[in-house]
């Protein structure tokens, strides 16, 4: 007998108990085609590629982040204790730490969050809505790697609820429930989300040591049994260590800044180096790191057509265009910035590949999309360099794109009208 | 210099509706469609940008400590002079827009007369009054925070227009959710406070 025959006799009943059958549909769902066809008259689509496999798709693409993202919490931290400090040096510690680390955030954002979807859907009387896959994948990928297990529930519920689901759930929503989540932390909770010091995970600052709560005792006795390097409790930090990410530098000394010798004594380059930046060794939030795995998710998502490359394309565009013009307006050294070493820092390519093209939230036409997303590199832009009460702007000038995309949808619409009635005229007059 | 920087501010940072919660009423009752309205907008914007230079002369021209007779002040009397100067210009403008463009008139209906009692124009005099602009500063300042209400009802009416297919739970339909869009589009809008354009431009 098939696993399905066996999986469909578990179907509960939907009157006795909705909340079980929503949860058994989207669990069905999830694994099988769904064979329901539409009844009586009306339009027929038939595509393998529903809304399920859509979001599965930028699931997928999300993935090498976050290998390379546990990898890279481990490496910050032992980074910061002065260990290990070897690229694949003590690997399996790193990784073990890592995902120790991202495992609980990534079980909190998606009990809560689908918690959330399966009691609306059975309030309401629907199949559960897909629209929580992604989001709940997101979340975990921009936030830092110590937050709060509690704070992180506290602002799923809110974006979920006030973001999403008051609006009519999935496809309704008007700012991005992920972007939504990570601005309430922000501006509720600050320190948890700014500033040099929460990239870093792992570290119990007042004391100036490492501190692992119980992930030590769990897996040092496996390490020493395999004659492996294991976790020390209470190691030390290293003198001097700040934890300072590019985008805390930059502000204060800029990208490279020299003495009257020519040597260099500040600024990002000095602590970072540009191709380390590239590929991902600075602290920063779980995902966003490692550009390599971004762009290669962005031109999965690019292939697949799950995620619009007019968007992608113009924001990109915005943010050089803007770069240039403050290279060559040079106010302060943080505005002499080489435009194109913009994109190695902070969250700009993961907001690019997998924010910004949200198709929800974005204009739906595509002169729209040209529009959208140079604002949002112009305005992203604008508020990483000019406005000092945020390190990073992307997340807001996003937020803020979002709440004006349909307007610019519903002048591109006019003017289409318009455009078209006027060759009507001049078709007629002919 | 100080006048386009209070006029961006004004604008976009310190936003009537989003940073301050003034001149609500019509912002939540003609949010409907984008075609009224930015109507209503544009004769905020009108009134503003009229009010805020002649109530400014009011202020330190006739009311202000020695400028009709020496020693007297008439601060006392500011409040009524002010609303009596926005009531005459709404006035005007009322009869305007009905001769100009009747449609745009029966569709703003009641809402054009109480832009006089709307508070974000009696807010601006205020603030204007407050900080002591001088004539230039408060006529950045009255359409900056004119262009800036604008906007946001604009934004708002295309919101609303878009979500006319939502399934929106009953209890929330209409104004419930306009009050969370609302909230919404205000921490959208805190991705520009704390920047200061005089820093770059001063």
């Amino acid at each position: 007998m098939a696993f399905i025959d066996t999986f469909q006799k578990l179907e509960p009943d939907k009157k006795k108990s909705p909340f079980l059958h929503t949860a058994y549909d989207a669990f069905f769902t999830f694994f099988f085609k769904p064979n329901a066809t539409t009844v009586g008259k009306g339009t027929h689509i038939r595509d393998a590629m529903d809304l399920k496999r859509t979001m599965v798709h930028v699931v997928l693409a999300m993935q090498l982040c976050f290998v390379f993202g546990a990898y890279n919490i481990g490496q910050q931290h032992f980074t910061a204790l002065g260990i290990h400090t070897g690229l694949v040096e003590a690997l399996h510690l790193k990784l073990i730490f890592g995902i120790m680390q991202i495992l609980p955030i990534f079980i909190v954002s998606n009990v809560v969050g689908l918690g959330i979807e399966f009691y609306f859907a059975a309030k309401k009387g629907h199949a559960v809505e897909e629209g929580y896959l992604v989001t709940g994948a997101l979340i975990p990928a921009i936030m830092p790697p110590d937050v709060p297990l509690w704070m992180l529930a506290l602002s799923i519920i809110f974006a979920v609820v006030l973001g999403k689901e008051c609006f009519g759930g999935t496809g309704m929503n008007i700012l991005n429930v992920a972007l939504l989540a990570r601005a309430f932390i922000f501006f509720a909770y600050p320190t948890e989300i700014s500033g040099d010091l929460p990239w870093v995970a792992g570290l119990d600052l007042e004391k100036g040591v490492a501190a692992y709560s119980w992930t030590h005792t769990l897996f040092n006795p496996i390490f020493s049994s395999f004659g492996w390097s294991t976790f020390a409790e209470g190691a030390p930090i290293v003198q001097g260590w700040s934890g300072a990410t590019p985008l805390g530098i930059a502000p204060l000394e800029g990208w490279a800044k020299y003495n009257v010798n020519g040597e260099l004594i500040g600024g990002v380059t000095n602590t970072y180096s540009p191709v380390q930046m590239f590929v991902g060794g600075i602290p920063g939030c779980i995902a966003e790191t490692c550009k390599p795995a971004i762009i290669l998710g962005g031109i999965f998502l690019m292939i697949t057509g799950v995620a619009s490359w007019r968007i992608m394309i113009s924001m990109a565009l915005g943010v050089a265009l803007t770069g240039m013009l403050f290279n060559a307006w040079g106010f302060n050294p943080y505005m002499e910035v080489p435009w194109y070493q913009h994109f190695n820092m902070g969250g700009l390519l993961f907001a690019l590949v997998f924010m910004a093209t949200d198709p929800v939230t974005a204009s739906g036409t595509n002169v729209g999309k040209w529009i959208y997303g140079f604002s949002i590199g112009f305005l992203g832009l604008v508020i990483r360099v000019m406005n000092p009460a945020y390190a990073e702007g992307w997340m807001l000038a996003i937020l803020f794109m979002n709440v004006f995309a349909p307007l610019v949808d519903y002048y591109v619409i006019q003017n289409n009208i318009s455009k078209r009635l006027k060759r009507k005229q001049n078709v007629a007059t002919v | 210099m100080d006048a386009l920087n209070i006029f961006i501010k004004a604008a976009f940072i310190d936003n009537m509706i989003l940073a301050y919660f003034l001149g609500m009423c019509s912002y939540l009752a003609v949010s409907k469609s984008v075609k009224t309205a930015l109507g209503l907008g544009v004769a905020v914007v009108f009134v503003l940008a009229f009010t805020a230079p002649v109530n400014w002369i009011v202020t330190n021209k006739i009311l202000a400590e020695g400028a009709i007779i020496e020693g007297i002040s008439f601060d006392f009397l500011g409040l009524i002079i002010y609303i009596s100067v926005i009531a005459g210009l709404v006035q005007f403008l009322e009869m305007f827009i009905e001769k100009v463009s009747p449609s745009l008139y029966s569709a703003l209906g009641i809402f054009l007369p109480l832009i006089t009692v709307n508070c974000a124009i009696l807010g601006a005099t205020l603030f204007i009054v407050a900080r002591e602009y001088n004539f230039v500063e408060a006529t950045a300042f009255g359409i900056g925070s004119g262009v800036g209400w604008m906007l946001a009802i604009v934004a708002l009416a295309a919101i609303r227009e878009k979500l006319r297919t939502a399934n929106v739970p009953a209890p929330l339909q209409g104004l419930g959710i306009a009050f969370i869009i609302t909230g919404l589009m205000g921490i959208a809008f805190m991705s520009l406070l704390g920047l200061n354009p005089g820093t770059y431009f001063g």
